[in-house]
Protein backbone atom coordinates (compact mmCIF):
# COMPACT_ATOMS: atom_id res chain seq x y z
CA UNK A 1 0.00 0.00 0.00
CA UNK A 2 0.97 3.86 -0.91
CA UNK A 3 1.25 5.78 2.05
CA UNK A 4 1.93 9.51 2.77
CA UNK A 5 2.93 10.53 6.23
CA UNK A 6 1.86 13.92 7.85
CA UNK A 7 3.72 14.82 10.89
CA UNK A 8 2.06 17.52 13.44
CA UNK A 9 3.45 20.55 14.65
CA UNK A 10 4.56 18.34 17.93
CA UNK A 11 5.89 15.40 16.02
CA UNK A 12 3.72 12.94 16.05
CA UNK A 13 3.11 10.81 12.87
CA UNK A 14 0.06 10.28 10.89
CA UNK A 15 0.45 7.59 8.28
CA UNK A 16 -2.46 7.85 5.49
CA UNK A 17 -3.13 5.45 2.28
CA UNK A 18 -2.27 7.20 -0.64
CA UNK A 19 -5.15 7.45 -3.22
CA UNK A 20 -4.25 7.89 -6.74
CA UNK A 21 -6.09 11.52 -8.30
CA UNK A 22 -6.75 12.63 -4.83
CA UNK A 23 -5.66 15.86 -3.58
CA UNK A 24 -3.09 15.64 -0.31
CA UNK A 25 -6.06 17.75 1.54
CA UNK A 26 -8.93 15.21 0.75
CA UNK A 27 -6.73 12.38 1.71
CA UNK A 28 -6.08 14.07 4.97
CA UNK A 29 -9.85 14.90 5.91
CA UNK A 30 -10.80 11.09 4.68
CA UNK A 31 -8.08 9.98 7.25
CA UNK A 32 -9.16 12.39 9.98
CA UNK A 33 -5.67 14.21 9.86
CA UNK A 34 -5.60 16.52 12.96
CA UNK A 35 -4.54 19.97 11.80
CA UNK A 36 -6.01 19.98 8.06
CA UNK A 37 -9.32 21.60 7.70
CA UNK A 38 -10.02 22.17 4.07
CA UNK A 39 -12.57 24.54 5.11
CA UNK A 40 -13.23 25.62 1.59
CA UNK A 41 -13.43 22.32 -0.28
CA UNK A 42 -10.32 22.64 -2.31
CA UNK A 43 -10.72 26.07 -3.85
CA UNK A 44 -7.55 27.76 -2.12
CA UNK A 45 -9.28 29.94 -0.95
CA UNK A 46 -9.26 29.50 2.73
CA UNK A 47 -5.64 28.65 3.19
CA UNK A 48 -6.48 25.77 6.09
CA UNK A 49 -4.62 22.79 4.25
CA UNK A 50 -0.71 24.32 4.36
CA UNK A 51 1.15 21.82 4.66
CA UNK A 52 5.01 22.26 4.55
CA UNK A 53 6.73 19.26 2.02
CA UNK A 54 9.68 17.73 3.43
CA UNK A 55 12.63 19.15 1.29
CA UNK A 56 13.54 15.79 0.18
CA UNK A 57 10.27 15.79 -1.78
CA UNK A 58 9.99 19.22 -2.96
CA UNK A 59 11.16 19.37 -6.27
CA UNK A 60 9.20 15.99 -6.80
CA UNK A 61 5.94 17.66 -5.91
CA UNK A 62 6.39 21.16 -7.21
CA UNK A 63 6.41 24.52 -5.37
CA UNK A 64 3.62 26.29 -5.01
CA UNK A 65 1.74 27.79 -7.88
CA UNK A 66 0.92 31.76 -8.22
CA UNK A 67 -2.47 31.84 -6.36
CA UNK A 68 -0.72 29.70 -3.49
CA UNK A 69 1.93 32.12 -2.86
CA UNK A 70 -0.69 34.46 -2.60
CA UNK A 71 -3.01 32.67 -0.14
CA UNK A 72 0.47 32.00 1.97
CA UNK A 73 2.60 35.14 1.31
CA UNK A 74 1.37 36.59 4.50
CA UNK A 75 1.27 33.44 6.26
CA UNK A 76 3.95 33.71 9.88
CA UNK A 77 4.30 29.97 9.34
CA UNK A 78 5.36 29.94 5.77
CA UNK A 79 8.38 28.01 5.00
CA UNK A 80 10.26 28.07 1.20
CA UNK A 81 8.59 24.33 0.29
CA UNK A 82 4.71 25.49 1.68
CA UNK A 83 2.40 24.36 -0.11
CA UNK A 84 -1.82 24.33 0.15
CA UNK A 85 -2.53 20.36 -0.24
CA UNK A 86 -5.67 20.70 -2.06
CA UNK A 87 -3.40 22.26 -4.80
CA UNK A 88 -1.73 18.48 -4.75
CA UNK A 89 -3.07 15.86 -6.93
CA UNK A 90 -1.42 12.76 -5.42
CA UNK A 91 -0.13 10.03 -7.90
CA UNK A 92 1.22 6.58 -7.28
CA UNK A 93 4.98 9.02 -7.38
CA UNK A 94 4.33 9.97 -4.51
CA UNK A 95 4.07 7.02 -2.03
CA UNK A 96 6.45 8.12 0.97
CA UNK A 97 5.85 12.01 0.53
CA UNK A 98 6.21 13.08 3.94
CA UNK A 99 5.23 16.88 4.76
CA UNK A 100 4.83 18.58 8.35
CA UNK A 101 1.65 20.90 9.61
CA UNK A 102 2.23 24.27 10.79
CA UNK A 103 1.08 25.02 14.84
CA UNK A 104 -2.05 27.10 13.49
CA UNK A 105 -4.11 26.88 10.20
CA UNK A 106 -5.05 30.13 8.83
CA UNK B 1 -29.70 15.49 11.96
CA UNK B 2 -29.10 16.75 8.96
CA UNK B 3 -26.21 15.48 6.59
CA UNK B 4 -24.51 18.29 4.83
CA UNK B 5 -21.58 20.11 5.88
CA UNK B 6 -22.00 20.86 9.61
CA UNK B 7 -23.30 17.31 9.78
CA UNK B 8 -20.87 15.17 8.50
CA UNK B 9 -17.87 17.29 10.32
CA UNK B 10 -20.07 17.01 13.68
CA UNK B 11 -20.03 12.94 13.11
CA UNK B 12 -16.23 13.52 11.88
CA UNK B 13 -15.29 15.68 14.86
CA UNK B 14 -17.31 13.21 17.36
CA UNK B 15 -14.57 10.49 16.60
CA UNK B 16 -11.78 12.91 16.34
CA UNK B 17 -12.69 14.02 19.79
CA UNK B 18 -12.86 10.06 20.61
CA UNK B 19 -17.14 9.52 21.21
CA UNK B 20 -17.09 5.47 21.13
CA UNK B 21 -20.75 5.33 21.01
CA UNK B 22 -23.05 5.14 17.88
CA UNK B 23 -22.83 8.08 16.06
CA UNK B 24 -26.31 8.24 13.73
CA UNK B 25 -25.98 10.94 10.81
CA UNK B 26 -29.74 11.29 9.75
CA UNK B 27 -30.09 13.20 6.01
CA UNK B 28 -32.60 13.36 3.55
CA UNK B 29 -30.71 13.00 0.38
CA UNK B 30 -29.39 9.50 -1.51
CA UNK B 31 -25.91 11.02 -1.75
CA UNK B 32 -23.03 11.03 0.79
CA UNK B 33 -22.90 14.73 2.45
CA UNK B 34 -21.32 16.74 -0.04
CA UNK B 35 -20.15 19.81 -1.09
CA UNK B 36 -22.25 22.72 -1.86
CA UNK B 37 -20.58 25.83 -2.68
CA UNK B 38 -19.74 23.85 -6.10
CA UNK B 39 -23.63 23.44 -7.23
CA UNK B 40 -23.81 27.13 -8.54
CA UNK B 41 -20.56 26.71 -10.16
CA UNK B 42 -18.64 23.83 -10.99
CA UNK B 43 -21.50 21.71 -10.44
CA UNK B 44 -23.68 23.81 -12.56
CA UNK B 45 -21.37 24.08 -15.51
CA UNK B 46 -20.50 20.18 -15.66
CA UNK B 47 -17.05 20.43 -14.40
CA UNK B 48 -17.50 18.17 -11.44
CA UNK B 49 -19.26 15.07 -10.30
CA UNK B 50 -21.17 13.88 -7.74
CA UNK B 51 -18.58 11.18 -6.77
CA UNK B 52 -15.95 14.25 -6.80
CA UNK B 53 -17.98 16.52 -4.81
CA UNK B 54 -19.04 13.88 -1.89
CA UNK B 55 -16.88 15.81 1.30
CA UNK B 56 -15.87 11.79 2.46
CA UNK B 57 -16.23 8.57 0.60
CA UNK B 58 -18.25 5.54 1.33
CA UNK B 59 -15.24 4.06 3.29
CA UNK B 60 -14.80 6.62 5.61
CA UNK B 61 -18.27 6.47 7.09
CA UNK B 62 -17.79 2.34 7.06
CA UNK B 63 -14.69 3.05 8.75
CA UNK B 64 -15.43 5.26 11.84
CA UNK B 65 -18.65 3.50 12.69
CA UNK B 66 -21.03 6.16 11.37
CA UNK B 67 -24.49 5.07 10.34
CA UNK B 68 -26.27 6.86 7.74
CA UNK B 69 -29.66 7.02 7.65
CA UNK B 70 -31.87 8.12 4.90
CA UNK B 71 -34.65 9.90 6.46
CA UNK B 72 -36.24 12.94 7.66
CA UNK B 73 -36.64 13.48 11.76
CA UNK B 74 -40.39 13.90 12.39
CA UNK B 75 -40.20 14.94 16.15
CA UNK B 76 -37.81 15.29 18.85
CA UNK B 77 -38.73 13.97 22.15
CA UNK B 78 -36.37 15.36 24.69
CA UNK B 79 -38.15 14.25 27.80
CA UNK B 80 -37.13 10.80 26.51
CA UNK B 81 -34.53 11.67 24.74
CA UNK B 82 -34.99 10.18 21.08
CA UNK B 83 -36.23 11.34 17.49
CA UNK B 84 -38.49 9.74 14.99
CA UNK B 85 -37.78 9.22 11.67
CA UNK B 86 -40.40 9.30 8.82
CA UNK B 87 -39.20 5.75 8.21
CA UNK B 88 -40.78 4.86 11.89
CA UNK B 89 -37.27 4.68 13.19
CA UNK B 90 -36.91 5.76 16.83
CA UNK B 91 -33.86 6.84 17.35
CA UNK B 92 -32.73 7.24 21.22
CA UNK B 93 -29.46 9.50 21.92
CA UNK B 94 -27.64 11.09 24.26
CA UNK B 95 -26.20 13.93 22.71
CA UNK B 96 -27.98 15.52 19.49
CA UNK B 97 -26.91 17.94 16.87
CA UNK B 98 -29.35 19.48 15.09
CA UNK B 99 -27.81 20.47 11.60
CA UNK B 100 -31.14 20.79 9.30
CA UNK B 101 -29.71 24.08 7.31
CA UNK B 102 -32.81 25.49 5.49
CA UNK B 103 -34.04 25.70 2.13
CA UNK B 104 -34.39 28.08 -0.76
CA UNK B 105 -36.89 31.05 -0.22
CA UNK B 106 -40.23 29.93 -1.70
CA UNK B 107 -40.95 32.95 -4.43
CA UNK B 108 -45.19 33.65 -4.27
CA UNK B 109 -46.35 35.46 -7.19
CA UNK B 110 -48.66 34.47 -9.74
CA UNK B 111 -47.10 32.16 -11.94
CA UNK B 112 -44.72 30.78 -9.24
CA UNK B 113 -45.54 27.34 -9.36
CA UNK B 114 -44.67 26.65 -13.23
CA UNK B 115 -42.84 24.25 -15.03
CA UNK B 116 -39.50 25.60 -15.39
CA UNK B 117 -38.58 27.59 -12.20
CA UNK B 118 -35.82 26.50 -10.40
CA UNK B 119 -34.25 26.98 -6.78
CA UNK B 120 -30.88 25.99 -6.47
CA UNK B 121 -29.68 23.96 -3.18
CA UNK B 122 -29.20 20.48 -3.87
CA UNK B 123 -27.75 18.19 -6.53
CA UNK B 124 -31.13 17.48 -7.72
CA UNK B 125 -32.03 20.94 -8.48
CA UNK B 126 -29.11 21.61 -10.36
CA UNK B 127 -29.53 18.48 -12.45
CA UNK B 128 -32.76 19.55 -13.18
CA UNK B 129 -31.46 23.33 -14.29
CA UNK B 130 -28.95 21.56 -15.94
CA UNK B 131 -31.33 19.98 -18.65
CA UNK B 132 -32.92 22.93 -19.49
CA UNK B 133 -30.18 25.16 -19.56
CA UNK B 134 -28.95 24.31 -22.91
CA UNK B 135 -26.82 26.98 -24.70
CA UNK B 136 -29.01 30.35 -26.83
CA UNK B 137 -31.52 29.44 -24.38
CA UNK B 138 -32.85 32.82 -22.02
CA UNK B 139 -32.53 32.60 -18.61
CA UNK B 140 -33.90 35.11 -15.93
CA UNK B 141 -32.81 34.57 -12.51
CA UNK B 142 -34.47 36.34 -9.65
CA UNK B 143 -32.09 37.81 -7.33
CA UNK B 144 -29.25 39.37 -7.70
CA UNK B 145 -27.13 37.65 -4.46
CA UNK B 146 -24.25 35.72 -4.26
CA UNK B 147 -26.17 32.60 -5.40
CA UNK B 148 -28.10 34.35 -8.59
CA UNK B 149 -24.73 36.14 -9.73
CA UNK B 150 -22.15 32.51 -9.56
CA UNK B 151 -25.28 31.19 -11.43
CA UNK B 152 -25.62 33.71 -13.98
CA UNK B 153 -22.09 33.28 -14.40
CA UNK B 154 -21.92 29.66 -14.81
CA UNK B 155 -25.05 29.91 -16.86
CA UNK B 156 -23.04 32.68 -19.43
CA UNK B 157 -20.31 29.91 -19.43
CA UNK B 158 -22.93 27.58 -21.04
CA UNK B 159 -23.72 29.58 -23.39
CA UNK B 160 -27.03 30.88 -22.15
CA UNK B 161 -28.57 34.31 -22.90
CA UNK B 162 -28.99 35.61 -19.14
CA UNK B 163 -31.00 38.53 -17.56
CA UNK B 164 -30.93 39.61 -13.53
CA UNK B 165 -33.53 40.83 -12.12
CA UNK B 166 -33.29 42.67 -8.56
CA UNK B 167 -35.56 44.06 -6.58
CA UNK B 168 -32.93 46.07 -4.80
CA UNK B 169 -31.17 49.43 -6.13
CA UNK B 170 -27.86 47.26 -6.39
CA UNK B 171 -26.86 43.80 -6.67
CA UNK B 172 -25.12 42.15 -3.73
CA UNK B 173 -27.05 45.62 -1.52
CA UNK B 174 -27.67 43.54 1.83
CA UNK B 175 -24.16 42.51 2.16
CA UNK B 176 -21.57 45.20 0.18
CA UNK B 177 -20.65 48.46 -0.61
CA UNK B 178 -21.72 50.02 -3.06
CA UNK B 179 -18.23 50.09 -4.78
CA UNK B 180 -18.60 46.46 -4.78
CA UNK B 181 -22.10 46.23 -6.48
CA UNK B 182 -21.19 48.29 -9.33
CA UNK B 183 -18.03 46.32 -9.68
CA UNK B 184 -20.04 43.37 -10.45
CA UNK B 185 -22.87 45.18 -11.90
CA UNK B 186 -20.01 45.85 -14.35
CA UNK B 187 -17.96 42.47 -15.01
CA UNK B 188 -21.33 40.88 -15.61
CA UNK B 189 -22.67 43.16 -18.02
CA UNK B 190 -19.14 42.91 -19.79
CA UNK B 191 -19.92 39.19 -19.93
CA UNK B 192 -23.27 40.24 -21.27
CA UNK B 193 -25.19 39.60 -18.92
CA UNK B 194 -28.31 41.65 -18.55
CA UNK B 195 -28.59 43.42 -14.90
CA UNK B 196 -31.97 45.31 -14.08
CA UNK B 197 -32.22 46.85 -10.52
CA UNK B 198 -35.36 47.75 -8.78
CA UNK B 199 -36.54 45.31 -11.44
CA UNK B 200 -39.28 43.86 -9.64
CA UNK B 201 -41.06 40.85 -10.82
CA UNK B 202 -45.32 40.87 -10.35
CA UNK B 203 -46.24 37.75 -12.23
CA UNK B 204 -44.42 34.71 -14.27
CA UNK B 205 -46.53 33.81 -16.93
CA UNK B 206 -46.55 30.73 -19.80
CA UNK B 207 -48.27 27.47 -21.06
CA UNK B 208 -46.65 24.37 -20.36
CA UNK B 209 -43.42 25.91 -19.00
CA UNK B 210 -43.07 29.50 -17.63
CA UNK B 211 -42.33 31.51 -21.09
CA UNK B 212 -42.12 35.24 -19.54
CA UNK B 213 -41.35 37.27 -16.47
CA UNK B 214 -43.50 40.69 -16.47
CA UNK B 215 -42.31 43.26 -14.05
CA UNK B 216 -43.74 45.73 -12.02
CA UNK B 217 -44.10 48.62 -14.81
CA UNK B 218 -45.46 46.22 -17.21
CA UNK B 219 -42.64 45.21 -18.86
CA UNK B 220 -42.33 41.12 -19.99
CA UNK B 221 -39.07 39.43 -20.38
CA UNK B 222 -38.92 36.13 -22.34
CA UNK B 223 -37.46 33.33 -21.14
CA UNK B 224 -36.95 29.69 -21.20
CA UNK B 225 -36.07 29.05 -17.17
CA UNK B 226 -36.08 30.90 -14.06
CA UNK B 227 -33.88 30.76 -11.54
CA UNK B 228 -34.64 31.68 -8.16
CA UNK B 229 -32.12 33.21 -5.58
CA UNK B 230 -33.80 35.07 -3.33
CA UNK B 231 -32.19 34.08 0.18
CA UNK B 232 -32.51 30.70 2.14
CA UNK B 233 -35.28 30.57 5.44
CA UNK B 234 -33.65 28.01 7.73
CA UNK B 235 -34.89 24.90 8.92
CA UNK B 236 -36.26 25.19 12.76
CA UNK B 237 -39.23 23.78 12.81
CA UNK B 238 -38.76 20.92 14.84
CA UNK B 239 -36.56 22.80 16.83
CA UNK B 240 -39.35 25.17 17.73
CA UNK B 241 -41.86 22.03 18.38
CA UNK B 242 -39.54 20.71 21.08
CA UNK B 243 -39.62 23.87 22.45
CA UNK B 244 -35.98 25.10 22.16
CA UNK B 245 -35.42 28.83 21.87
CA UNK B 246 -35.53 29.85 18.10
CA UNK B 247 -34.94 33.59 17.15
CA UNK B 248 -34.55 33.74 13.24
CA UNK B 249 -32.03 30.49 14.11
CA UNK B 250 -31.77 27.68 16.65
CA UNK B 251 -30.08 29.58 19.58
CA UNK B 252 -26.74 28.74 20.59
CA UNK B 253 -23.86 29.38 22.89
CA UNK B 254 -19.80 29.58 23.20
CA UNK B 255 -20.44 25.77 22.95
CA UNK B 256 -22.76 25.63 20.51
CA UNK B 257 -25.14 24.42 22.82
CA UNK B 258 -28.74 25.20 22.51
CA UNK B 259 -31.22 26.23 25.53
CA UNK B 260 -31.02 21.91 25.97
CA UNK B 261 -28.00 21.12 26.99
CA UNK B 262 -28.08 17.59 25.42
CA UNK B 263 -28.35 19.41 22.09
CA UNK B 264 -26.23 21.12 20.03
CA UNK B 265 -26.54 23.03 16.26
CA UNK B 266 -24.72 23.92 14.17
CA UNK B 267 -24.65 25.71 10.46
CA UNK B 268 -26.97 27.68 8.71
CA UNK B 269 -29.99 26.84 11.23
CA UNK B 270 -28.14 27.87 14.29
CA UNK B 271 -28.21 31.57 15.74
CA UNK B 272 -25.06 32.09 17.41
CA UNK B 273 -24.73 34.63 20.02
CA UNK B 274 -21.24 36.13 19.27
CA UNK B 275 -19.54 38.34 21.66
CA UNK B 276 -17.67 39.75 18.83
CA UNK B 277 -20.45 41.07 17.35
CA UNK B 278 -22.85 41.81 20.89
CA UNK B 279 -25.12 40.30 18.88
CA UNK B 280 -27.54 37.03 17.54
CA UNK B 281 -25.35 36.14 14.36
CA UNK B 282 -26.71 33.28 12.18
CA UNK B 283 -24.38 32.69 9.37
CA UNK B 284 -24.86 30.77 5.87
CA UNK B 285 -21.41 29.77 5.38
CA UNK B 286 -19.45 26.83 5.17
CA UNK B 287 -16.26 27.67 7.42
CA UNK B 288 -19.16 29.14 9.88
CA UNK B 289 -20.96 25.48 9.78
CA UNK B 290 -17.34 23.50 9.89
CA UNK B 291 -16.68 25.75 13.41
CA UNK B 292 -19.25 25.57 14.94
CA UNK B 293 -19.82 21.53 14.37
CA UNK B 294 -16.33 20.94 15.35
CA UNK B 295 -17.39 22.76 18.48
CA UNK B 296 -20.58 21.36 19.18
CA UNK B 297 -19.05 17.62 18.78
CA UNK B 298 -16.35 18.71 21.58
CA UNK B 299 -19.45 19.79 24.05
CA UNK B 300 -21.06 16.53 23.02
CA UNK B 301 -17.83 14.94 24.05
CA UNK B 302 -17.28 17.37 27.73
CA UNK B 303 -14.48 19.27 25.94
CA UNK B 304 -14.42 23.08 26.13
CA UNK B 305 -13.56 24.52 22.10
CA UNK B 306 -15.75 27.67 21.79
CA UNK B 307 -16.56 29.00 18.73
CA UNK B 308 -13.70 31.57 17.81
CA UNK B 309 -13.07 31.36 14.91
CA UNK B 310 -13.60 34.80 12.48
CA UNK B 311 -16.84 34.46 9.98
CA UNK B 312 -15.38 34.36 6.21
CA UNK B 313 -16.84 33.27 2.93
CA UNK B 314 -15.79 33.40 -0.56
CA UNK B 315 -17.79 33.58 -4.03
CA UNK B 316 -16.49 32.55 -7.47
CA UNK B 317 -17.87 34.37 -10.22
CA UNK B 318 -15.84 34.02 -13.66
CA UNK B 319 -12.26 34.59 -13.05
CA UNK B 320 -12.78 36.47 -9.79
CA UNK B 321 -12.20 34.94 -6.48
CA UNK B 322 -13.84 37.17 -3.43
CA UNK B 323 -13.10 36.20 -0.61
CA UNK B 324 -14.51 38.40 3.10
CA UNK B 325 -13.45 38.18 5.72
CA UNK B 326 -15.12 39.22 8.99
CA UNK B 327 -19.05 41.00 8.93
CA UNK B 328 -19.47 44.95 7.40
CA UNK B 329 -22.66 45.29 9.62
CA UNK B 330 -22.44 48.40 11.14
CA UNK B 331 -19.20 49.60 9.19
CA UNK B 332 -19.49 53.88 8.39
CA UNK B 333 -16.74 54.38 5.68
CA UNK B 334 -14.80 52.53 3.00
CA UNK B 335 -11.21 52.50 1.89
CA UNK B 336 -10.81 50.92 -1.49
CA UNK B 337 -7.07 49.37 -2.68
CA UNK B 338 -7.24 49.14 -6.27
CA UNK B 339 -9.69 50.16 -9.03
CA UNK B 340 -12.73 48.50 -9.50
CA UNK B 341 -14.48 50.56 -11.81
CA UNK B 342 -11.39 49.66 -14.33
CA UNK B 343 -9.42 46.54 -13.14
CA UNK B 344 -10.40 42.81 -12.39
CA UNK B 345 -8.77 43.31 -8.76
CA UNK B 346 -9.23 44.85 -5.81
CA UNK B 347 -9.85 45.56 -2.26
CA UNK B 348 -12.35 46.98 -0.29
CA UNK B 349 -11.91 47.81 3.73
CA UNK B 350 -14.59 47.95 6.17
CA UNK B 351 -14.50 50.31 8.63
CA UNK B 352 -16.67 51.16 11.90
CA UNK B 353 -15.68 54.60 14.12
CA UNK B 354 -12.39 54.25 12.72
CA UNK B 355 -11.56 50.36 13.07
CA UNK B 356 -11.36 47.71 10.56
CA UNK B 357 -14.23 45.53 10.71
CA UNK B 358 -14.53 43.39 7.41
CA UNK B 359 -12.78 43.02 4.09
CA UNK B 360 -13.59 42.11 0.62
CA UNK B 361 -11.04 41.25 -1.35
CA UNK B 362 -11.43 40.15 -5.52
CA UNK B 363 -8.28 38.90 -6.60
CA UNK B 364 -6.61 39.86 -3.92
CA UNK B 365 -5.67 36.32 -1.75
CA UNK B 366 -2.83 38.61 -0.14
CA UNK B 367 -4.76 41.30 1.02
CA UNK B 368 -7.38 38.86 2.42
CA UNK B 369 -5.07 36.80 4.39
CA UNK B 370 -3.47 40.15 5.81
CA UNK B 371 -7.41 40.95 6.92
CA UNK B 372 -8.22 37.77 8.36
CA UNK B 373 -5.42 37.33 10.64
CA UNK B 374 -5.77 41.13 11.73
CA UNK B 375 -9.05 40.81 12.45
CA UNK B 376 -8.76 37.09 14.02
CA UNK B 377 -5.92 38.77 16.27
CA UNK B 378 -8.16 41.30 17.32
CA UNK B 379 -6.02 44.17 16.36
CA UNK B 380 -6.77 47.29 15.86
CA UNK B 381 -6.51 48.97 12.31
CA UNK B 382 -7.30 52.37 11.98
CA UNK B 383 -7.65 54.27 8.89
CA UNK B 384 -4.38 55.71 8.59
CA UNK B 385 -2.70 52.34 8.67
CA UNK B 386 -5.05 51.15 6.13
CA UNK B 387 -4.31 54.23 3.51
CA UNK B 388 -0.70 53.21 4.60
CA UNK B 389 -0.37 50.02 3.33
CA UNK B 390 -3.19 51.03 0.13
CA UNK B 391 -0.49 53.49 -0.78
CA UNK B 392 2.49 51.15 -0.24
Amino acid sequence: MSVVTFISHDGEKHEAPLEDGESLMQIAVSNMVPGIDGDCGGEAACGTCHVIVDDSWADAVGRATSVEEEMLAMNPEREPTSRLSCQMTMSENCDGLVVRLPEFQM
Amino acid sequence: MGASHAGAQVAASLRQEGWDGEVVLVGDEAALPYQRPPLSKAYLVGRSSREELAIRKTEFYAKQEIRLVRATVTSIDRAAGCVVTSEGETLAYDGLALCTGGRARRLFLPGSDLPGIHYLRTFADVETIRESALPGRHAVIIGGGYIGLETAASLRALGLEVTVLEAAERVLERVTAPEVSTFYERVHREAGVDIRTRALVESLVGDLRVREAILAGGERIPTDLVIVGVGLVPSTELAVDAGLEVEDGIVIDDHARTSDGRIVAAGDCASHRMARYDRLVRLESVPSAAEQAKTAAATLCGRERPIAALPWFWSDQYDLKLQIAGLNTGYDEVVINGDPAGDRDFSCYYLQRGRLIAADCVNRPRDFVWAKQALSKGLEVDREQLEDLVAS
